[in-house]
């Protein structure tokens, strides 16, 4: 799907957990998470913890859309 | 001459311990056979045996790659196997993963030839293909009988280090390698041959396929994501409560749109995961940990993206054909884009 979004012409990262499968599949922009059955979060913190963890994460997704990239890169 | 020894590698869904809810297993060795192994060891006669069977979760060898990968090499290196065989996986995205990683580690480590069994979709597939021998099975478990029915009779060929045949005669996924032999035609001929087949619309087989390099450049960067109207889309399986659209825990043959106005908060009484190849006990708790509503909702009213985009995409990427996610990608793009949407933000589980 990742694939399909960019050769339509849209920017897009793909947030996963698993990041050999999204270089596998062709993401350009990639941010890796936390973990398969939860990527965004983190039970054992609590809600406001887990929360920010969750914002952090995606700011860092929205900051790779501002970046050009030249191929696939994995934000860290 | 002695048998042939065997170390074998599986999941804990493949030894009988549990499913999702313990995919988070650590590396566990056990001197005896277990679950495929089997009906492998039956195959196997009097050549070889399975001398130790590991067993590991497949969201702990991949979400710990590294320390998985030096803990299995090292219970690997105590029975000093003839060949280490993992899976097969068939169409499971994670364990394809850890079967080829910990099989190519084990090539690489200790030297001794290696197998493994996947789905030809596999992402496992792709990535290993090349550096190890791959048999083609079916995309699941019902192919068991008929993976290992080739598998093992190949597994004792590449432990005695007997001459391998090409991809097709012996069933193994092509690893882009070139043998020389003597043609009984010389090429012209064969070319010839080849392409009144062609002509004639007939099967022929090419005697050099192109590689398939399936690859998209990245699109120009946003300029000013705080102006833009950011979309999310998801493989994770999250849906409203009940599922309205009843899209299938694995092997999807569809995608959900859904409304997502005025909504900040993904929560278990609203939203769940339709996704049935992880553990769904924390998405249902809190949906937003997979598909993050909220956070994007905050960072819409502070400011800092332009939109959140009223719709959000849907599907279960568990087992799902590659054709089918490309074609739901294909027609909700358009969409996005004839919504105005500048960007997106793609989550997988």
């Amino acid at each position: 799907m990742v694939k399909e979004i960019e050769r339509a012409g849209l920017p897009v990262v793909h947030m996963c957990t698993v990041v050999p499968i999204s270089l596998t599949v062709g993401a350009n922009r990639i941010v890796p998470t936390i973990a398969i059955p939860h990527p965004l979060g983190d039970p054992n913190l609590d809600k406001d913890e887990e929360k920010a963890l969750r914002k952090s994460l995606v700011e860092r997704a929205l900051k790779a859309l501002e970046i050009e990239v030249d191929g696939q890169k994995v934000f860290e | 001459m002695s048998k042939i020894k065997i170390v074998h590698y599986i999941n804990q869904f493949f030894a009988g311990i549990g499913g999702e809810e313990k995919a988070d297993y650590k590396p566990e060795v056990r001197e005896s056979i277990v679950g495929p192994g089997m009906e492998f060891n039956k195959r196997f006669g009097d050549e070889a045996e399975i001398v130790a069977t590991i067993i590991c979760g497949d969201s702990y060898f991949n979400e710990n790659i590294d320390k998985a990968k030096s803990e299995i090499i090292d219970m690997v290196r105590k029975y000093r196997p003839d060949l280490f065989i993992a899976g097969p996986a068939f169409n499971a995205g994670r364990y394809g993963v850890a079967c080829g990683t910990i099989a190519n580690a084990v090539k690489e480590e200790l030297s001794i030839p290696v197998l493994s069994g996947m789905y030809e979709e596999n992402p496992g597939a792709d990535m290993f293909k090349k550096d190890i021998y791959i048999m083609h099975t079916k995309n699941s478990a019902a192919g068991m009988r008929k993976a290992i029915k080739t598998m093992a009779p190949f597994a004792i060929k590449l432990a005695k280090g007997e001459d391998i045949g090409s991809p097709n005669e012996e069933g193994y996924m092509a690893r882009g390698n070139r043998k020389n032999y003597f043609a009984d035609k010389r090429g012209s001929t064969r070319a010839v041959d080849m392409l009144i087949k062609k002509l004639n619309k007939e099967k022929y087989e090419t005697e050099f396929p192109m590689p398939n390099f399936d690859r998209v450049d990245p699109n120009p960067a946003i300029k000013d994501i705080s102006k833009s109207k950011v979309a999310l889309v998801t493989s994770g399986g999250i849906v409203p409560k009940g599922n309205p659209d009843h899209i299938e825990s694995s092997s999807a043959s569809k995608y959900g749109k859904y409304d997502i106005q005025g909504i900040s908060d993904l929560t278990s009484e609203t939203y769940e995961t339709a996704h049935g190849g992880y553990d769904p006990v924390y998405a249902n708790e809190d949906a937003d940990r997979v598909l993050p509503v909220d956070v994007l909702r905050d960072l819409e009213n502070e400011g800092k993206i332009g939109e959140l985009h009223r719709y959000f995409y849907t599907t279960t990427g568990n087992g799902t054909a590659v054709a089918s996610a490309k074609a739901f990608a294909e027609e909700f793009a358009k969409e996005l884009i004839a919504d105005g949407v500048n960007a997106v933000i793609l989550t997988s589980t």
